[in-house]
């Protein structure tokens, strides 16, 4: 055996250029097998690590990929809003950990602008487990609180301090800017690599604040409308997108002072107002910073049906910037949900699809983001394909020399025949030189691939966001370099099969 | 065993056809001695390279007996002769003898390392040794790691004879080894491969047109007088 491989190995060092450019067109196609692979895993791999940490994505019932679009990737829009109180009363939910807002609507020179609570910016994990972290500044904590994404801070050079102003919608035209408000740059967070660069993210309490004074300015235009008790009056508004009406909705068990509209099913101004419930007297004055406590907020009957008990809002939960402004129960588009125990997320997330008090629909990250990569997945197929086209290119082209050097090399055979190598002998070799052949194309291809990954890494990150890991091989990749191995050896054996024959008939004197 | 005491090569009523229905090779009989050196010649057409062929175990006779040794070929399967041959015979081709990539040293020692047979055919001798002393023999020692492309085709054809003689085989069998060479070249080299087979107790079957060598050799066939086939085939 080591004799065959010795001739092996000095018969392909004698063809040097036919063995090099046959070697190079292997290690090109299995370059391109393997780098497709090793994009397509990284591609893969960061677009899973968009999010993590999160257990749950909640929002209004919607479409899950509608919920993951809007609130992780900042694509379209969400499908309606969610009480904050909603929120709240989950917070309470045994299962859960933490819940952090993240709300949508606003946008800065056409960045989203995310309404959220510091904790926001600890809970958040990306890629495997990494946190947020500033490179300037610190979390958004006061009302007049910005913190922006790496590529906000570069497109706009922004730095701690700037000040910001937040136009209603996505455009920069046409809707309302609330001028009023003016926010302030306090952080600026490092590059993830996610969505996240590209947004722009205040506190909850800014955004209410922005659009309570924006209420203000439209309120001194339409006073004399404002006046009628009509329900439509707020309702003009509901045109809006949803966060903006999120200060103005007409929650019609709150409207202090003010006649509450026919048919408002909560407030029941045909019934007799039960003696003794102090709050839900219409005409009355309601102590401004209770309207949550109305029983009209309270959990329908039916909600007692839940599984588990659902906390009821406590009155003193109600946060203090909430209280300031009694427009009622504020609205968010969605909200993040860590449980105590991940494999209690299963569970909450059916607890909170069949919410009865409100329509939600919860979505687990990793689950939904698999399903879309299901969707949009499909053309990595493409490339597989064409990858494997040129694999075989690369091993016809192998066979070609292979076969064509016979030819030059049937003196070879002739003289190892005669000598007594069996016609096994000759199969082997020429089987092996194939497999040699194959096996460096297979070496040299994966070593470019890893060349071109160390020497592309970091233009491709600042070029297109993508992070490609310099990893070990996966199974796909072995099995990739397998398949071009074992073509390689088959393929020895047309060659050999030839040798066989003509070595046998005419070994001894080929014609000369 | 018979091997001992048979005759180098025994033929009997054997028949030898590329296509059938044709036959190439008619001989009813003939035997060589152990020793001989036996000049094989005859005209183009006459069968002499399918006889090697038979001789050596690459072909197959249709009808027959093909003795070498005492072994009869045609009982014995193709990897069988394969094995027979790398043991006990040293083949040289007209030209073309050696293997380009390997050095003249590599390819001397081919036979023994292809097959153990051979190899156990050293003893003790050192694979080195056995290398010098066949090389000694033929006058090609100074060439041993010279790269085949710079020998002449004189040295050559001798690198070719050391390699059929290595490890000692009862049968070299040379297919027209001379024609390549210079007339004053073919006695030398004759000479050597001469002294190399009787020291190594070799058989030769040496194929050859050249009528001038005749005289050195101790028994000279004619194999157009031997194979019916070919006087049958030339007188049609």
């Amino acid at each position: 055996m080591s004799l065959i491989l010795r001739l092996a190995l000095a018969s392909l060092r004698s063809r040097k250029l036919t063995t090099g450019l046959t070697v190079a067109s292997i290690a090109l196609s299995v370059t391109l097998l393997v780098g497709i692979e090793t994009v397509r895993a990284g591609v893969r791999e960061s677009f899973a690590g968009t999010i993590r940490g999160v257990d749950l994505i909640v929002g209004a019932r919607g479409g899950t990929l509608q919920i993951l679009l809007s609130s992780v990737f900042g694509i379209g829009s969400p499908a309606g809003s969610v009480k904050l109180s909603t929120m709240q009363r989950w917070a309470e939910h045994p299962a859960v950990k933490w819940v952090v807002p993240y709300s949508l609507g606003d946008s800065h020179r056409g960045f989203r602008v995310i309404g959220t609570t510091p904790e926001f910016f600890e809970r958040y994990r990306y890629r495997q487990n990494a946190s947020l972290t500033f490179t300037a500044g610190g979390p958004a904590v006061g009302d007049t609180d910005v913190v922006i994404g790496y590529d906000v801070a570069q497109r706009l050079g922004y730095a701690v301090g700037t000040p910001v102003v937040v136009v209603h919608g996505l455009q920069d035209i046409g809707t309302s800017s609330h001028d009023a408000h003016p926010f302030k740059v306090v952080g600026i967070l490092a590059r993830t690599f996610t969505p996240i660069d590209r947004s722009v993210y205040v506190t909850l309490e800014g955004i209410e604040a922005m659009h309570e004074e924006g209420e203000q300015q439209t309120a001194e235009a339409g006073t004399a409308a404002a006046i009628e008790p009509e329900a439509k009056g707020a309702g003009a508004k509901g045109g809006e997108t949803l966060a903006a009406t999120s200060a103005k909705t007409p929650a019609p068990t709150v409207m202090p002072g003010a006649e509450p509209p026919p048919g408002t099913p909560m407030v029941m101004p045909g019934a007799e107002p039960p003696p003794g419930t102090p709050m839900v007297m219409p005409g009355a004055q309601p102590p401004a910073g209770t309207p949550l406590a109305m029983p009209g907020a309270e959990a329908p009957p039916e909600v007692k049906q839940a599984p588990r008990p659902v906390p009821k809002p406590k009155p003193a939960a109600t946060d203090t910037a909430e209280a300031e402004h009694d427009h009622g129960d504020d609205q968010i588009t969605a909200f993040f949900v860590g449980t105590k125990n991940r494999f209690e997320a299963l569970m909450l997330q059916r607890e909170m699809n069949t919410d009865l008090v409100e329509p939600l629909t919860a979505v687990i990250p990793g689950v939904a983001l698999g399903e879309l990569w299901q969707n949009i997945g499909n053309a990595e197929v493409g490339l597989r394909i064409i990858a494997m086209f040129a694999v075989a290119i690369s091993i016809t082209g192998m066979l070609v020399s292979l076969y064509s050097s016979l030819e030059a090399r049937r003196r070879e055979m002739a003289i190892l025949r005669a000598i007594g190598a069996g016609p096994r002998t000759i199969l082997s070799l020429l089987v092996l030189e194939s497999t040699l052949l194959a096996f460096l194309g297979c070496v040299i291809g994966v070593g470019l691939v890893y060349a071109g990954l160390a020497l592309a890494q970091g233009p491709v990150e600042q070029r297109f966001g993508l992070h490609l890991a310099l990893r070990a091989l996966g199974s796909t990749e072995y099995l990739y370099l397998g398949i071009v191995m074992g073509a390689g050896m088959l393929i020895g054996f047309v060659p050999a099969w030839k040798a066989y024959r003509t070595s046998l008939v005419d070994g001894l004197s080929p014609r000369q | 065993m018979s091997t001992a005491t048979a005759p180098a090569v025994a033929l009997s009523d054997v028949r030898f056809a590329y296509k059938a229905g044709r036959d190439v090779l008619a001989i009813e009989r003939l035997t060589i001695a152990r020793g001989e050196t036996v000049f094989l010649h005859g005209p183009s057409g006459s069968g002499k390279t399918t006889l090697l062929g038979l001789l050596a175990g690459v072909l197959q006779a249709n009808r027959g007996q093909v003795q070498v040794l005492g072994e009869d070929f045609t009982r014995m399967s193709s990897g069988a002769r394969d094995a027979f041959r790398a043991r006990h015979l040293g083949y040289v081709f007209q030209m073309f003898n050696l293997i380009p990539y390997l050095s003249v040293k590599e390819n001397i020692l081919l036979p023994i390392r292809l097959d153990a047979g051979r190899r156990a055919r050293l003893g003790t001798q050192s694979f080195d040794a056995a290398v010098r002393e066949v090389a000694g023999e033929l006058d090609i020692a100074r060439y041993l790691d010279t790269p085949i492309g710079e020998l002449s085709v004189g040295q050559q054809q001798r690198v070719a004879a050391a390699r059929a003689l290595i490890g000692h085989p009862e049968v070299v069998i040379a297919d027209e080894p001379t024609s390549a060479l210079d007339t004053d070249r073919r006695e030398q080299f004759l000479q050597l491969l001469f002294r190399s087979c009787e020291n190594a107790g070799a058989t030769l079957v040496f194929v050859s047109h050249d009528h001038t060598l005749m005289p050195l050799f101790s028994r000279i066939v004619e194999l157009g007088e031997i194979n019916t086939a070919a006087t049958v085939g030339s007188g049609a």
